[in-house]
C-alpha cells in the first residue's frame, strides 16, 4: 500500500511538471506582452528597461527555474498587466467561480440524478430515450453556443435576464445551467449506469423478494449503491468547474478565475496564465490522487496490482 | 392430502419472449405441483431446466422478458396470478419468502444487519424503527447467530458466508411465512456449513410450521430434506411424488440417469456416469417428447408426440410414454415377437 501510495504521487508530480513546463512554453509562443503593454511609441529603452522588470531578458530555463522556484515558495509573481501579485487577483475571483460551480453543480446533480434513476428504471422506454437525447445534447453542443442562444432568446428576445455581469441571483441563472447542463448529461450517464448495475443485483432481487414497495426498493436499495461512483465523479467535476469554465465565464463576462484565465491570455499575462493553470491543474491532480488512494483501500484488487 | 393443498400451480407455463417476439423460450410449461402445509417439496433438475424461473414465477417477479401465459397458482385459495401487484406485494416476504442463490450478494453492502432483518416487519407489520430492530435481534438468535446484540448492528462485510446465508434465512422467517422456497441456498457453502444450515431449515421448519420448497440439484439434500419430490427437465416436470418412491424405482428414465450419476464411495467404476449428450434449447425444443434424444429407451412414439403426465398407481406422476397404461405390456409383446 505504501509504495503504491509513493508510486502515485510520482505520477502526480511529473504530471504537474510537465504541466507547468508546457503551460510555461505555450504562453510564451503566444507573443510578446511588452507589445500590449507599452505606448505605441515608446522608446526602445523603455521596452528594455519594462522587459528586464518583467525578467523576460533572461534566458527561457532561467525564467522557468524562477518560475518554479517562487511557485514553490507559494509565490505567484506580479500580473504585468494589473501590476499585482497574482494570488489576490486569484482569491479575488476565486469566491464568483465557487458560486457559479456550486450553483452549477447543485444544477448538474437535481438533474442528472433524478433523470438517471428514470432512464434506468425505464430503459429502453420514453423516458430513456429522452434522456439519451438530453445527454446527447448536453454532453455535445458547444458551451459558447449554448451561452449565445441563451442570451438571444431570454436577454434580447424576452428580456427577462441579464445577458453579463454579476452581483444578482438573476445574473447566475444562465451561465449556471450552461456549465450545469455539460456535467448533468454527465452525471445523469454514470447514474444511469450504475443504477442499472445495481438493479441486478442480487440484493435488490431479495429486497423485492420481502416484499418491498418500488419506492423503497429503488430509492433506498439502489440508490445509496448506485450513487457512490456518481459522487466520485462529481467531486472530480467540481474541481473543473472551479478552473476552467472560461467559456461559460467568458460568454456572460462573469468574474471568475475562468474570465481571469482568458483574460491572461489576451494580455499575454503570463504570470497569470501559468498561475491560474498550475493552481488549477494542481488540484485536479490532487484530487484525482486522492480519488485513486481511496479507491485502493475500498477495493484491496487495485492494491494487488501494483 | 385430502383437503385444500396451501400450493397449487395448475398447469403453469411462464416463457420468456424474445424483443421481435420471434423467439420463444418456454422455462416453465405446463407444470402442476401440489404442496400441503408444512410439506418439503424438492425440485431437482439440470441448470437451465427452469427450477429458478418457477420459483419467482411462483413470486410473481420474473425479469421483463418474461410472463406467466397461462395456468394458476393457487395460494391459500387465491389464485396469485391475477393478483395486483399491489396485493402481491403483500404476498411476497410475509406469506411466501423465498432464499436466493449467493447469501455473499444477496445483503445490501450499505445497510445494516438490523435495518435489513427488520425491513419486512416495517414493511409488512407497520412496526416501529425500535421494535423491529429489537425483534431482528432475536430473528437472529433463532437462526442460532452468537452475540445477536452485537451482530445486529454490523455490515455484511463482517460476516462470514454462512452467517450471511442465516441472516438471509432470518429475512426469509421473519414475518412467519407459510411458505419458504430456498433456490440452492447452500450451494456456495463448504460442507460442514452445508449440513448445518440444512438442519436449521428444518428446525425452523418444524417450530414454525413452514412448507419448504427446495430447489436444487443435490439429490443428496432432496433425500435428507424432502417428502416430495418433482424432476424438471427443460422446462417441464417429468416425474413427481413421493421422494422414496421415486428414489427405489424411478419411472422416467431422465430420473433414473439423474440417479444413476451420482458417484458412490462403495463405486469401483473409474469412471463418472453421465447422460450423454445436451439438454435441449428451451427455444426450440423437439417435436416429441424433450427427452427423447438422449433417452436410451425412446421409441417411436416418444419423438413423434409429446407425453402427458400418467398417473402412476402409488400416487406418482411421469410424462413418459413408458408410463402409459399398458404401453409397458405392448412393448414387451412386441419385444417377444
Amino acid at each position: 500500500m505504501k509504495q503504491y501510495i509513493i508510486r502515485r504521487a510520482g505520477y502526480s508530480l511529473l504530471s504537474l511538471f510537465l504541466l507547468s513546463l508546457t503551460i510555461f512554453l505555450f504562453v510564451r509562443v503566444t507573443g510578446d506582452p511588452i507589445a500590449l503593454l507599452t505606448e505605441p511609441g515608446a522608446s526602445q529603452d523603455d521596452i528594455e528597461a519594462m522587459r528586464h522588470q518583467f525578467g523576460l531578458d533572461q534566458p527561457l530555463w532561467m525564467q522557468y527555474w524562477h518560475f518554479v522556484a517562487s511557485f514553490l515558495t507559494g509565490d505567484l509573481g506580479q500580473s504585468f498587466y494589473y501590476r499585482t501579485p497574482v494570488l489576490d487577483l486569484y482569491f479575488q475571483r476565486l469566491p464568483n467561480s465557487l458560486l457559479l460551480a456550486a450553483v452549477a453543480m447543485a444544477l448538474s446533480l437535481l438533474i442528472g440524478i433524478p433523470s438517471g434513476i428514470l432512464a434506468a428504471v425505464r430503459v429502453d422506454r420514453f423516458w430513456d430515450s429522452a434522456g439519451k437525447i438530453f445527454a446527447l445534447l448536453g454532453l455535445s453542443l458547444p458551451q459558447f453556443w449554448v451561452g449565445l442562444v441563451l442570451i438571444l432568446v431570454f436577454s434580447v428576445y424576452l428580456g427577462w435576464l441579464p445577458s453579463s455581469g454579476s452581483g444578482t441571483f438573476l445574473h447566475l441563472l444562465m451561465p449556471a445551467f450552461t456549465l450545469g447542463w455539460y456535467f448533468a448529461a454527465a452525471h445523469m450517464r454514470m447514474t444511469r449506469s450504475s443504477m442499472l448495475e445495481v438493479l441486478g443485483s442480487e440484493y435488490v432481487k431479495l429486497a423485492r423478494l420481502k416484499g418491498l414497495p418500488e419506492s423503497l426498493v429503488i430509492g433506498k436499495h439502489a440508490l445509496k449503491n448506485a450513487l457512490i461512483p456518481v459522487i466520485t465523479l462529481a467531486g472530480i467535476n467540481l474541481v473543473v468547474m472551479i478552473n476552467v469554465a472560461v467559456v461559460v465565464e467568458t460568454v456572460f463576462a462573469w468574474p471568475g478565475i475562468g474570465r481571469l484565465l482568458y483574460e491572461g491570455v489576451t494580455f499575454r499575462d503570463f504570470p497569470v496564465v501559468q498561475a491560474v493553470v498550475v493552481i488549477g491543474g494542481s488540484m485536479i491532480i490532487l484530487v484525482n490522487f486522492l480519488v485513486d488512494i481511496l479507491y485502493a483501500l475500498i477495493d484491496p484488487r487495485i492494491r494487488l496490482e501494483s | 392430502m385430502s383437503q385444500e393443498p396451501l400450493l397449487s400451480l395448475e398447469h403453469l407455463s411462464a416463457h420468456y419472449v424474445s424483443q421481435q417476439g420471434t423467439r420463444v423460450v418456454r422455462a416453465v410449461d405446463d407444470v402442476t405441483i401440489r404442496l400441503g402445509a408444512g410439506e418439503t417439496l424438492g425440485i431437482v433438475g439440470e441448470s437451465g431446466s427452469g427450477k429458478s424461473t418457477l420459483a419467482l414465477t411462483i413470486m410473481r417477479l420474473l425479469p421483463p422478458a418474461a410472463r406467466i401465459v397461462g395456468g394458476r397458482i393457487m395460494f391459500e385459495g387465491k389464485n396469485l396470478v391475477d393478483k395486483p401487484e399491489a396485493e402481491m406485494r403483500e404476498v411476497r416476504g410475509k406469506r411466501i419468502a423465498m432464499i436466493l442463490q449467493d447469501p455473499m450478494a444477496s445483503l445490501n453492502p450499505l445497510f445494516t444487519i438490523g435495518n435489513q432483518v427488520g425491513e419486512p416487519l416495517r414493511v409488512h407489520e407497520g412496526a416501529t424503527r425500535a421494535n423491529a430492530w429489537q425483534r431482528a435481534i432475536a430473528l437472529l438468535k433463532s437462526v442460532r447467530i452468537a452475540s445477536p446484540q452485537t451482530r445486529v448492528a454490523q455490515y455484511p462485510h463482517e460476516m462470514s458466508g454462512g452467517m450471511r446465508q442465516r441472516i438471509v434465512g432470518a429475512i426469509g422467517i421473519s414475518c412467519e411465512p407459510r411458505l419458504l422456497i430456498a433456490d440452492e441456498p447452500t450451494t456456495s457453502l463448504d460442507l460442514t456449513i452445508q449440513a448445518q444450515y440444512l438442519n436449521l431449515l428444518r428446525e425452523l421448519q418444524r417450530e414454525h410450521g413452514l412448507a419448504l420448497i427446495f430447489i436444487t440439484h443435490n439429490l443428496g439434500i432432496v433425500a435428507k430434506m424432502c417428502d416430495q419430490l418433482a424432476v424438471m427437465y427443460a422446462g417441464r416436470v417429468v416425474e413427481k411424488g413421493p421422494v422414496a418412491r421415486i428414489f427405489n424405482a424411478p419411472a422416467h428414465p431422465y430420473t433414473k440417469a439423474l440417479l444413476g450419476s451420482i458417484p458412490r464411495m462403495s463405486d469401483n467404476r473409474r469412471q463418472l456416469t453421465a447422460i450423454d449428450g445436451q439438454p435441449p434449447d428451451l427455444s426450440s425444443l423437439p417435436a416429441g417428447c424433450s427427452f427423447a434424444p438422449r433417452c436410451p429407451a425412446a421409441f417411436a412414439r416418444c419423438r413423434a408426440e409429446a407425453p402427458p403426465e400418467f398417473a402412476l398407481d402409488d400416487g406418482r406422476t411421469a410424462r413418459c410414454w413408458l408410463a402409459a397404461p399398458g404401453v409397458a405390456q405392448s412393448l414387451d409383446a412386441q419385444a417377444a415377437k
